[in-house]
């Protein structure tokens, strides 16, 4: 049963790999093969908002893989080719956008909310410790009494 | 600790903000890359003729540039009120993108003529170099040919009037 379960909650991730080719390119290298997949991944398609330009089949998205093919050809670092793009559309083409102002929050939000965490888990130990402490003197005190009865004292 | 008590409360109103803040975010409203910038240079045929423009022949008085194809759906809607404006005596300048010119000059001749003049980017080059991610899109450009505004989508009366109206007021 628990296995079938398993198997059930595996199949969505089946999926994740199986990337639309929509159109294929002639490389010179496989190298370049294997950055314009990589760049083509990492790039956002700015008319569909949640694809990749790799399998976004919208007419920008095949424009921009056109130009990732030209310009790797052309002998372009995977920085000059980002830098172009972000050039004519934002950072919202990367999906790894560089920090700045706009960014800084995405960025700096996971680590700020793991100190939160952090801080309150603390805080909670700390607290926790404490009043256990005080409990269990407490209750301690009230057996002993009951046991002996308030004359032993 | 009251503090303590009302700290889940405090943290809870501060999620409501954002979250109330964010659906009010248009997620599709990307400001351009260009903003601020001049006109990317281009060189490019007006439509039905052989004349050749540059960015420097769009200098001078603020203007509209509008991105359109015969292929787009929304700029036939957009259609009359480009038309309305450009009456007004609003200056637009077409940029016809990615599209086939004899359909372009058909259109026009159907429909009407709100520019003052249409150039033909055949294969994309100069709408890349803009940021033009779809049509219709319209950019306002002011009289040193900078980058003022881009509106993504079909320009009404209200995008007008709220977005397009005050760059050329300020003139």
């Amino acid at each position: 049963m628990a296995r079938w379960l398993l198997l059930v909650l595996l199949i969505p991730l089946a999926s994740l790999h199986a990337n639309a080719v929509i159109e294929t390119y002639e490389f010179s290298t496989p190298e370049l093969e294997v950055r314009y997949k990589a760049l083509s991944q990492e790039l956002r398609c700015p008319k569909c908002q949640n694809q990749n330009i790799a399998d976004s089949n919208a007419p920008i998205s095949r424009d921009l893989r056109a130009i990732v093919h030209e310009q790797l050809e052309a002998g372009a670092s995977d920085e000059e080719i980002i830098v172009y793009l972000v050039d004519r559309y934002g950072e919202f083409v990367r999906y790894r956008p560089g920090v700045d102002n706009n960014t800084f929050w995405l960025w700096s939000a996971p680590l700020i909310l793991l100190l939160m965490a952090l801080t309150v888990v603390w805080l909670q130990i700390r607290g926790d410790r404490k009043t256990s402490t005080v409990e269990s003197n407490e209750a301690r005190a009230r057996e002993l009494r009951e046991k002996y009865g308030e004359a032993s004292k | 600790m009251l503090l303590k008590r009302f700290l889940p409360l405090g943290a809870f109103l501060i999620l409501v903000l954002l979250l109330v803040r964010g659906l009010a975010l248009d997620p599709t409203e990307l400001p351009s890359a260009r903003l601020g910038k001049n006109i990317p240079p281009f060189n490019l045929p007006v439509l039905d003729t052989t004349d050749m423009r540059g960015a420097e022949d769009w200098l001078g008085k603020p203007a509209l540039i509008n991105v359109w194809a015969t292929w787009c759906f929304s700029c036939r809607i957009e259609h009359p009120y480009l038309l309305e404006l450009a009456e007004q005596g609003v200056t637009i300048y077409g940029l016809n993108y990615k599209d086939e010119p004899a359909k372009a000059s058909q259109w026009l001749v159907d429909l009407g003529n709100p520019y003052s003049e249409t150039v033909v980017d055949q294969n994309g080059e100069f709408g890349l170099d803009l940021g033009v991610y779809g049509a219709p899109e319209t950019y306002v450009i002011d009289a040193k040919g900078v980058i003022r505004h881009r509106h993504v989508g079909v320009v009404d009366e209200q995008v007008w009037r709220e977005q397009l109206q005050p760059f050329f007021e300020a003139e």
